[in-house]
This record gives structure tokens, sequence and C-alpha cells, in this order.
């Protein structure tokens, strides 16, 4: 009995703690000014869709969106490409030094972003990339390899070894049994790192800050962080804009809440 | 199709020897099977054929072609896996066409291979279905199917029954022997299963601790094991083993154990001087006998320990000192438990052991 | 034949078999050297560099000064500068604070979680959203309930009080709460997943026995769950510490440090001191000093829990 209303209270508390502060920015998003600026705050909402537009048009949302959606996209793509491979040969092949490399990567994801922020903006800034979208791609890449080898590991690891080699006695090559029969049997992973990758770039706001300086490239977060309106704090668009941000997010959270979880956790306790 | 030759074979892995100075001759159209226990190397020979791992030492060749170095897929063989390793995510029709496909073989040659492989082995209705929705027995004829359509110079066979359940495994062992005979193909067959071996191959290759123990046909391995692990290790119940010392009295020959003695026929060879030690004698459970018959035999005097009825058969747990003898019997007349009753050991059916290698009877 | 010019230590050997195995592993070399190229160009190359800077003197404003060697001049000046000192003190206390929090509260969600009721998709969706949430809009989200006009903080404790009013963020002991508020309800269900993916290996058994043998609730979770749990505790305390060091959204919207610099952790210090000011070398040094910083702590913990990762990764 007490169990269930420890786990009820724990549900409660869940719910509530984890999404009051979303659902409050929510209900500002959809205010009117007169509703924000009202003393004291009222609680319900009488503005409709007018921050939204306002956020979209006035407030080059739409750009910082469209910019959001090529560098995470670029990103999930690029580091998937770099990352299958390499966690495949981690995986299954015999390399020696495979544990070192493994710590290695995962040492790289725990490094401080300005421990490598000062090189890495004068890498880029020597080979051009400063304000440019790959620009923020190429470490970008480089902080999501970590992540995405580990999940990706793991799942080859737990493909049978008999598959890989009936398709070698069937002819083909390392490659050939990779892209043929491994990837096709991996795709839960590739797809979980995939995602994992996604929510990295749309988020990052670090080097977003520090590599994108003009406006017509900057990302959400750096919009968003950067929000400014001419005399007051725009609460409202802001939360619009918030809104917006996270709204992709969300839907990824409900659709694919148990790839998610799994992937956080592959690696972390497994075996 | 062709013959297959292993030249003086080792494996290391590390300090640990895994295979010690493997040869073999598999003939063209052979059924050969290797077998053993757990661990014996077995299965690392068929991958070592295979190319799926590399050997330390000594060379492979089919067909006269030495393979070493070449990668599985340039070697033209095919290998059915212990778990049917069928691509999960391909229909059945697809995996029976991703070995040619692989080969780049155009479609008119792919379509006819399946058509005749599906008749062969009766898959014809599972063609558009995944692997997950066959049974084991299925997913066993489209492992199958695999290998014969590639057409291949050798068939692999890792353990491939060991999956099944026992009455499938036995409709599935007369199956196999069929379908080796139609295709006159060249099979090296693992297993550890001496009931598969047996009635499957034409010739047995007996492994133990990384080496080969016995090469021979199966009637021949049965009757005439050249070691007392060939001759323990095949046959149910396994053949009754007496160790001890090989001793010469007067005209007797005698086999001394730690408490007991036997009489047995003279051995071939010079006549020893000394007791020859580490000797073994053999004899199987069939073999005994409760009652003298014509033939020459040696009589000792055994207690009935217990009594097993099979229905078909009586197995016998008999006692002579501290040493274990099963017998397997018609019943009939059975022992009663606990009395002490005369065992005729006919000196035609027992088995000799020197040094751990078979002698001849004079 | 070529004869491949690689060392096979174990086995030395020509021939087929050597070249065979020479260009498998030359192949799965293949595979990892993009992701290798990467780590090493951005970043093991900047970590080593990084500590080149911290050696020398390079203004970015001033190009015409170029970049001269400078010793450890930096780190001299590191150890006198109160900010640092400052900034030092205000992240330590935020690592502590926040992580230890964080793995509490996440073993109340992971515990949560693992149960079996209906709706519990929707549940663990739930806790995933504040994880979902990029960094700086959470940050707004809480500096807009912290407010002191408009924000709900304010409207839950006072009412229409307006003039008991707390400027929240203005204040130092407040805005450094609320920032690891801000944090703890942010990356909690993340430390709870770690423990989650914990929880989900202990066998099922152990707790029928345990309740066979009287145990209840609270003995059951002291002396089962917290002691099996244990390597996952310390792995999420190993993955937050390492990533409450780097807090660096969350303090540049919701105070830039400030107010006075109560909120200025090392990592804020350090970019704006390599990116405001343009002082690369100095910059440097004090990203040399989160570095070292985060290392020697996670040299702590990959002893405890760190290397039995590594063995189970060499298997």
């Amino acid at each position: 009995m007490t169990k269930r209303i420890l786990l009820a209270i724990g549900v409660v508390g869940i719910v509530v703690g984890s999404l009051f502060p979303f659902i409050w920015f929510l209900l500002t998003s959809l205010m009117s000014q007169r509703d924000i600026e009202a003393v004291p705050p009222t609680w319900w909402p009488s503005g409709g869709l007018h921050f939204y537009r306002s956020a979209l048009f006035d407030h080059q949302l739409t750009d910082y969106m469209l910019n959001s959606i090529v560098v995470a996209g670029s990103t999930t793509l690029v580091a998937l490409a770099v990352g299958i491979p390499a966690a495949y040969a981690l995986a299954r092949l015999k390399l020696p030094g495979r544990s070192w490399i493994m710590g290695g990567l995962l040492c790289i994801s725990m490094f401080p972003q300005i421990a490598i922020a000062g090189p890495v903006w004068q890498i880029l800034e020597r080979i051009g990339g400063l304000n440019t979208h790959w620009g923020l791609v190429l470490p970008y890449v480089t902080l999501t390899l970590p992540l995405a080898i580990w999940i990706l590991a793991s799942f080859f690891k737990e493909l049978p070894t008999e598959l890989e080699e009936a398709a070698r006695v069937d002819g083909c090559g390392v490659w050939g049994a990779l892209l043929r029969i491994m990837l096709p049997l991996a795709a839960p992973g590739i797809f979980t790192a995939a995602i994992l990758i996604f929510v990295y770039a749309w988020n990052e706001f670090f080097f977003a800050l520090l590599i994108l300086t003009q406006p017509e490239q900057q990302t959400l977060p750096v919009g968003i962080a950067l929000f400014q309106g001419e005399f007051t704090m725009p609460w409202g668009e802001l939360a619009a804009a918030s809104v917006l941000a996270t709204l992709p997010l969300v839907l990824l959270v409900i659709l694919f809440q148990r790839w998610i979880i799994s992937g956080l956790s592959a690696g972390a306790v497994k075996g | 199709m062709a013959d297959l030759e292993l030249r003086n074979l080792t494996k290391q892995f590390g300090e640990t020897t895994i295979l010690q100075d493997i040869s073999l001759h598999v003939p063209d159209g052979s059924f050969t099977i290797l077998l053993g226990p757990s661990g014996c190397g077995k299965s690392t020979v068929l991958r070592i054929i295979a190319g799926l791992e590399p050997q330390t030492e000594g060379q492979v060749f089919i067909g006269d072609r030495l393979v070493d170095g070449l990668s599985p897929k340039d070697r033209d063989i095919a290998m059915v896996f212990q778990h049917y390793a069928l691509y999960p995510h391909l229909t059945v029709r697809e995996n029976l066409a991703f070995g040619l496909k692989m080969r780049g073989e155009p479609r008119n040659v792919i379509e006819p291979r399946i058509e005749e492989a599906a008749q062969l082995l009766e898959i014809h209705s599972l063609l558009d279905r995944k692997p997950k929705d066959l049974s084991g027995g299925q997913r066993q004829r489209v492992a199958m199917g695999r290998a014969i359509v590639r057409q291949p110079k050798l068939f692999l066979f890792d353990e491939p029954l060991s999956n099944l359940d026992a009455k499938l495994r036995s409709s599935m062992r007369i199956e196999l022997k069929r379908l080796h005979q139609r295709l006159g193909a060249t099979m090296v067959y693992v297993t550890h299963d001496q009931v598969e071996a047996m009635t499957l191959g034409d010739t047995i290759v007996v492994m133990e601790g990384g080496r080969i123990r016995q090469v021979d046909p199966p009637g021949r391995i049965y009757s005439m094991p050249a070691d007392p692990f060939v001759a323990g290790f095949i046959g149910a119940p396994p053949m009754n083993l007496l160790e001890g010392s090989l001793q010469h009295h007067g005209s007797h020959w005698i086999l001394q154990t730690d408490s007991v003695a036997i009489a047995i026929p003279p051995v071939k060879g010079p006549t020893p001087i000394e007791p020859i030690s580490h000797v073994a004698l053999g004899i199987r459970p069939e073999d005994l006998r409760l009652e003298k018959s014509g033939e020459p035999a040696t009589e000792i005097e055994v207690r009935v320990e217990a009594v097993e009825d099979l229905g078909s058969d009586l197995i016998l747990h008999l006692s002579i000192g501290p040493h274990r003898l099963t017998m397997r019997t018609h019943p009939g007349r059975c022992p009663v438990e606990g009395t002490t009753i005369p065992l005729y050991l006919p000196h035609d059916k027992l088995h000799l052991f020197i040094d751990d290698r078979r002698a001849d009877w004079a | 034949m070529t004869q491949p010019a690689i060392d096979l230590a174990t086995t030395p050997q020509t021939g087929p078999r050597a070249r065979a195995r020479w260009l498998d592993r030359l192949q799965a070399w293949w595979m990892i050297a993009p992701a290798l190229a990467f780590t090493l160009v951005f970043a093991l190359y900047p970590v080593i560099e990084s500590f080149l800077l911290s050696l020398q003197r390079v203004f970015l404003a001033v190009p015409s000064l170029g970049q001269q060697w400078v010793g450890l001049d930096n780190f001299r000046l590191l150890v006198q500068d109160p900010v640092v000192r400052q900034a030092l003190g205000v992240t330590l206390g935020f690592v502590l604070l926040s992580t230890a929090l964080e793995v509490a509260l996440g073993l109340a969600i992971a515990l949560v979680i693992h149960e079996q009721f209906r709706g519990r998709g929707w549940v663990r969706a739930a806790a995933l959203i504040p994880w979902a949430i990029p960094t700086v809009v959470a940050s707004q989200m809480w500096r807009y309930i912290f407010n002191d006009q408009y924000g709900f903080a304010n409207l839950l404790l006072f009412g229409d009080e307006v003039a008991r009013y707390v400027p929240w963020l203005a204040s130092p002991g407040f805005a450094f709460v609320i920032i690891v508020l801000a944090d703890v309800w942010k990356t909690s269900s993340f430390a709870g997943l770690l423990l989650l993916a914990g929880l989900q290996v202990i066998p099922h058994e152990l707790y029928e026995a345990a309740k066979i043998d009287g145990a209840t609730l609270w003995q059951r979770f002291w002396h089962i769950t917290l002691p099996l749990l244990r390597p996952a505790i310390l792995l999420a305390l190993l993955f937050r510490t390492m990533d409450a060091f780097r807090v660096f959204d969350l303090v540049f919207v919701m105070t830039q440090g400030g107010p006075g610099d109560a909120t200025q952790v090392l990592q804020f210090y350090g970019y704006k001191t390599l990116f405001t000011e343009g002082r690369m070398g100095y910059g440097a040094a004090i990203s040399v000093l989160v570095f070292l910083t985060i290392l020697s702590l996670s040299l702590v913990y990959i002893r405890a829990v760190g290397s039995r990762l590594l063995e189970r990764e060499a298997r």
C-alpha cells in the first residue's frame, strides 16, 4: 500500500515538475501583451497566436529554424556516415587497442568546450569556416561521434556473428557485410543514435555562439539566447519562439521515448 | 565438386594451442564428419577451411588450389551455420538469391536455381516469407537451400541439426543423407552427436584436444577404435575400459588392475619380461555374455549392482572389485540385484590398448 | 609476393596468409580513420594547442604583437586573479550541489519509471521533456519564472502584493540557487535514465526472495537496490560531474555571471576572456585550468568505475 502511495506521489511529481515550466511558457506564448504586463500576472491567456506571428516574421525565427534544420540535419548525416563504419570496426573487427580507442572517445565526450574552443576557432578562421554552417558541423560531428560510436557499437555487438560470416561466405567483403546485412539489422540503433545526435546539434549553444556571429547564419539557441526587443524584453515573442524551438524535440520524445532511453543508457550498464 | 586437403594445420591463440598438426584428405564426393566433444577444435577446422579464421601454420587446398589468404567469398564454398544465419530482413527467396547476387549472377541464372532448390527441399510455399515466420525445421531447410543454390565446390556444415528437437533431427538426418546422394557433392560436417556421425558420414574424423584421433568409415570406428578415447567416445553406453598392466605368467596373459586379474588371449609381438604398464582392456556393453557359449571366453565373477529395464533392452550395472561394468542385453533372463553371477568376456570381442594405442591379438 | 612491412608480433610469418590478415586489419583501420581524423583535428589537437597557447601572449585585437612565448606568466596571473578564485569557488559549489541533487532526484525518478503501471510510457516521456528542451530555452523559462515583475515565482509566493515582489536574479544568493535549480530541473532525468539502466539489471527474484524473508519496502531499497545500484550511481555521478563543470548556457542567458561575480563560472569567464576580450593566451590558461580540474576529478571516478567499464569493453 505504501508503495502505491509513494508511486502515485512520484508520478505526479515527475509529470508536474517536468512539464510545469514549459506549460507556463506555453501559456505565456498564447497571452496578449496586456496579459503579460498585468500586475499581478494573470493565469489565463487571451492573446491567440499573435506572438507566434510576431516571433516568426518580425524576429526572423523562420531563418533561425531553417539554419538549425540545416546544421542539425547535416551533423546527423555526417556523424552517422563517419560513426557507423568506426563503430562496426570497433565492435566486430580485430583491432589492436580497441578498448583504448573506446575509452579515449569517452574522455573526449567529456572535454569542456572551453578547452578546445580557442584552437577550434583558429582552425576555422584559417580554413574560412567561421560564420558558415559547415564550420559549425565540423566540431559538432567531433563532439557527437563518441556517443554515436558507443551506441552503435553496443548494437553491432549484439547482432549474431554467424550472419556476418554467412554474408562473407556468400560473397561479401567487409564493407558488403556491413552495408547489406549489418546495417539493416542495426537500424534501431542507427535510428537511436540519429535522434540523439540531432537533439545535441539542435540544442548546442556554446560553439554556435562562437562560430556564428552573423544573424543570418545563427541557429535557434543563439537566436533565443540573444533575443532582444526594442525597449523591453519581448517575453511573449520569446515564449512563442521557445515553444516553436522545442516542439520538434517534444514530438521526438513522445514518439521515440523508448529508443531514446535505450540509447542514453547504452554502454552505461550493459553486460 | 572438388576434394579437400588439409596439410599440417596448427592454430594457436596466444599460448593456447587449439589445433595441432591436422592433416586430412577429403576425397571428391565424400561426406566427411568431424566428430568430437565440445572444445576439441572441430569447429575451428571448419572455420579455417571456410576462411573465417586464419590458421597459424599449414595449408588448405580445395580442389588442388591453395586457398590460404583467400577470403571466404573467393573459396567457392557454402556453409550452413548452427543457428542457420538467415538474414532476418530478407525473404526466403532473397536469402536464397543473396549469394548468387553477390557474385553478379544474372536473374535468368538465379531464378531457375532457386526453383530447383525449392523443389528439392520442398520449401516452395515459403519463398515469400521472412525467416521469423518459419519453424525451426523450415529455417533449417532454407539454410541448406542457400548453400545448394550456390553449387559450390564444397559444403561445410557447422552442427546444423543441434537446434532441432529430437524427432525433427532424425528426419532431417535422413533428408541430408538423401541430399548428399543426389548432389554427389563434397561435404564436411561438424557435430558432437555420434548418432549423426554414424548415420550420415562415409568417413568419420574423431577429434579430441586439437588432434585427430582416428579417420575411418563409421563401421570401423565402432569396431576397431584406434585408442581408448575413441573407444569410450563412440557407443552408448560407452565401452567398458579396465586399466592396469599387462603381464605374462607361464603361458597365460593377464591384465592386472589394482585388485583384479583377468585372463586374456595372447598378444601379438614379443613376450614381455617385465609387466607392461598403461594398458587398457575394453569390451562393449553389448558384447558381454551371461552364458557360456562355444567360443573362447574369460569368465569373471561380478556383482549385480542395478538393473535398468528400457523395454527393448536391459542395462545391467555390474561391479568387479572397485571396477564398474555396464552390460546391455535383451530382456529375458534378468539377474537379481545384489547377487553375484558369472560373466563371460568373449575373446574375439576384446579390445586392447597399450600406451593409448590399439594393440593386436596374436 | 611482396612482403608487407608490418609487425605481427605474436606470430611472425610471411606468405599469403599474413597478407590477408594484414589487409583485414588495414580495412578495419580504414573504417575508423575518418572518425579518428575528426577526433584528432577537432578535439585532440585543440587541447594540445590550448596548452601551448597558455604559454604565450596573444591579443586577438592587436595582431601586430604576434605570438610571444611568456612561459608560465599566464598561470602566475591566474593564481593572482581574484575573479578566477571566485569563479573556481562558484563552479565547485555549483558542481557539488547540482550533482548531488540531480543524482538523488534522478534516483527517485528512476525508481518511479522502473515500476510497471498504466501510462508508464507517458510518464517516461514527460520525464524526458526537460532533457530534450534546449538549455537555452530552459534558461529563458526559468529566467521568466523568476522575473521580478511578471514571474510565476512572485505570483505564487506573494499573490498580488506587488510591493513584496523579489528581483530574484539580482540577488547574488538567489541567482546562484536559481541556476542550480534550473540545472537540476534540466538534467535530473538524464541521471535518472542512467540509474534506470542499473535498476533493470537487478534480478527480480532478489526482491521476491527478500519479500519472502519479510523485508519491508524500505529494507528492500536499502539492502538490495542501493548496494546493487552502486556502479550505476557512480557512473551517474561521473557523467553529471563532468557535465556540470561545463555549465555555460544557463549562466550566459540568465545572469551573464552576475550579479557581481556571484554566478561567474569558469567556462563563462574563460569564454569572456577568450572571445570578448580576445586574450587568447590568458583564456587558454583558464581553459587549461578547467581541463585539468575535470581530468583529475574524472581520474578519481574512473578509478572507481571506469576501469571496469573498459574491461567490459575489452571483452
